[in-house]
């Protein structure tokens, strides 16, 4: 009976690789994930958990509309075209002026929830 | 084998749906929270816009054996309404985060419901009595000439049918700079906390007017920020005990009793991870989006993006058990992060007596894994299934591969159907599951 008791234990090691190599297995599609998302953002950010990231969910991409940028970012640009929302709603507060188009709709006029209603099997 | 997931193989059945069938879903629509009361017989559900919808189980009818009772509307209010912070520019959400009920103490009802900013403690009372024969008054309201009333009569109450009235009793505002995520009730029936991304603060339901802060886990400077609170929760037996979790998959256990600011943790739980298996994704699928004690108090689960975790209070360093919701994604993780659906918070619970667990998935798939057992199903909320006592069958994804009959392939499922939101009824198998905008109620076969 083999008494190894060290970290190079017999016993085992055979199981031990086999559930080495289920994880490996388990993280290489997420390697492979990683390395599509990096192809296509190659500025993506070093630290995914970081500031960035955490400040967007800390202001939950709410909408500002300041009439005072407003109107100066307007007086400023009285030739040109004011810059539109455009795709990309992750900007911090102050990189850009927002416009009309910007806020959000609009809330519609409160009703009663439609769980509350008939129910319905179809 | 059909049922097996359940102790002693439960057989899920269909029993209702609420909501709108059409596929044009109005956002106010969107179903944010259920929540079953203490006893179950009261199950609330709060959506996007800002309303809370009650219902009550019906009386076991005694001819009909096989089946427990439906759950009719008892009551719907609006709860919260949109709001606009001047001072911050900032539009305030009326979606209804979280909805806790009190324990019954009288004839009235009472829970918590609480919105980005604001925690609401309201009552819900029956009225099913009314007085009849004023003075003054005639029946429709409108005062008599005092000149005809030569005679003095007591008004007497008389049965009407019965109104259910909701009414705020409590305003808990602004106490939190940001996002609400979790309120808990504490074991003293007294008090309770209410946690943002950053803070935790501790109520007493009598007082709206000042709260105190527990935890505080904000930097001085923002650009050191790492890690935000995700959930919290009391102990349920312990009133000094309670739980956060954090975005990097911790969760913190602190006592009250220690300090009144539990910034320092009595304990730490968390898996280690290997390094070398770190990736981009690694800390975003790791953030817990869930944290629920068992109802003995002697465990907790969390949930992270891709499984559930039971953890023994007494072992921080690592889960007593781990159950895998949908590994298949793993390898879908550069799309799930471009739309958005890493970020999906699920929720879990537990069922009466700690021996199942369920969380939901993506498709309207929800999963239930037995801790006795150790085996898990997969079922699907939809319409399909419609009759009453329709035993659910399960589904099975096929992560890669050849197909089989009646499986799904990863490829095909819709990711904007997610289940985010389930309930176990306390005592019964009864369970209570939200779609989009849907809710559906499942029972065990009773034969």
């Amino acid at each position: 009976m083999s008494d190894k008791l060290g970290p190079e234990s017999r016993s085992g090691d055979a199981g031990d690789e086999k559930q080495d190599t289920q994880e490996k297995e388990a993280v290489v599609p997420e390697r492979a994930e990683e390395a599509k998302l990096k192809a296509k953002y190659p500025n993506l950010g070093q630290k995914p958990g970081g500031s960035d990231f955490l400040m967007k969910r800390l202001q939950k991409g709410q909408k500002y509309f300041d009439s005072g940028d407003y109107n100066m970012a307007k007086a400023k640009m009285k030739n040109k075209q004011l810059p539109s929302a455009g795709p990309d709603k992750n900007l911090v507060t102050g990189d850009h002026i927002p416009t009309p188009q910007d806020l959000p709709q609009r809330k519609s006029s409160l009703v009663t929830s439609k769980l509350a209603g008939p129910e319905k099997n179809c | 084998m059909a049922g097996a997931g359940g102790g002693n193989d439960i057989q899920w059945c269909f029993s209702q749906v609420k909501g709108a069938v059409d596929d044009d879903v109005a956002e106010a629509d969107i179903i944010s929270t259920v929540e079953f009361n203490h006893s179950g017989e009261l199950l609330a559900t709060g959506d996007k816009g800002g309303r809370v919808v009650i219902f009550q189980q019906e009386q076991e009818n005694k001819t009909q054996s096989h089946s427990r009772g439906e759950y009719n509307v008892y009551s719907t209010f609006q709860s919260h309404e949109p709001e606009f912070d001047y001072l911050k520019s900032l539009e305030i959400e009326e979606k209804i985060n979280k909805i806790r009920w009190l324990p019954q103490k009288n004839a009235a009802q009472f829970l918590l419901s609480t919105n980005d900013k604001t925690i609401k403690l309201w009552k819900i009372s029956e009225r099913d009595k009314r007085p009849e024969g004023y003075n003054l008054k005639e029946e429709d309201g409108r005062y008599r000439d005092p000149t005809t009333v030569t005679t003095l009569r007591v008004p007497v109450f008389r049965p009407m049918d019965l109104m259910v009235e909701a009414s705020p009793r409590r305003i808990f505002a602004n106490a939190h700079t940001y996002h609400i995520n979790s309120i808990s009730i504490n074991s003293d029936y007294e008090t309770y906390l209410s946690a943002d991304d950053l803070r935790i603060n501790l109520w007493h339901l009598e007082i709206t007017d000042r709260s105190f802060n527990i935890v505080d886990i904000k930097p001085a400077n923002m650009e050191e920020l790492t890690e935000v609170i995700t959930a919290a929760e009391f102990h349920p037996n312990s009133c000094n005990t309670f739980v956060y979790s954090s975005s990097k998959g911790t969760i913190r256990l602190c006592d009250m009793r220690a300090s009144a600011l539990c910034d320092r943790h009595s304990k730490l739980f968390e898996e280690p991870e290997d390094p070398s298996n770190r990736s981009f994704f690694s800390e975003i699928i790791s953030s817990i989006s869930d944290v629920k004690f068992s109802h003995s108090g002697r465990y907790m689960m969390t949930r992270d993006y891709l499984s559930v975790k039971i953890w023994d209070l007494n072992m921080e360093n690592r889960p007593v058990e781990t159950y895998q919701v949908h590994e298949y994604l793993r390898s879908k993780l550069c799309s799930l992060y471009e739309n958005d659906c890493i970020f999906d918070k699920f929720e879990c619970c537990w069922n009466g007596s700690d021996s199942v667990v369920m969380t939901g998935s993506y498709n309207n798939f929800f999963r239930m894994f037995d801790r006795n057992t150790k085996r898990d199903i997969t079922l699907e909320a939809s319409r399909e299934n419609n009759k009453p006592r329709t035993v659910l069958k399960p589904r099975k994804v096929c992560a890669s591969g050849k197909r089989k009959k009646d499986e799904i392939s990863v490829d095909s499922l819709d990711f904007n159907k997610k289940i985010l939101h389930t309930a176990w009824h306390p005592k019964e198998n009864i369970i209570a599951v939200a779609t989009t905008n849907n809710l559906y109620i499942f029972q065990d076969k009773m034969n």
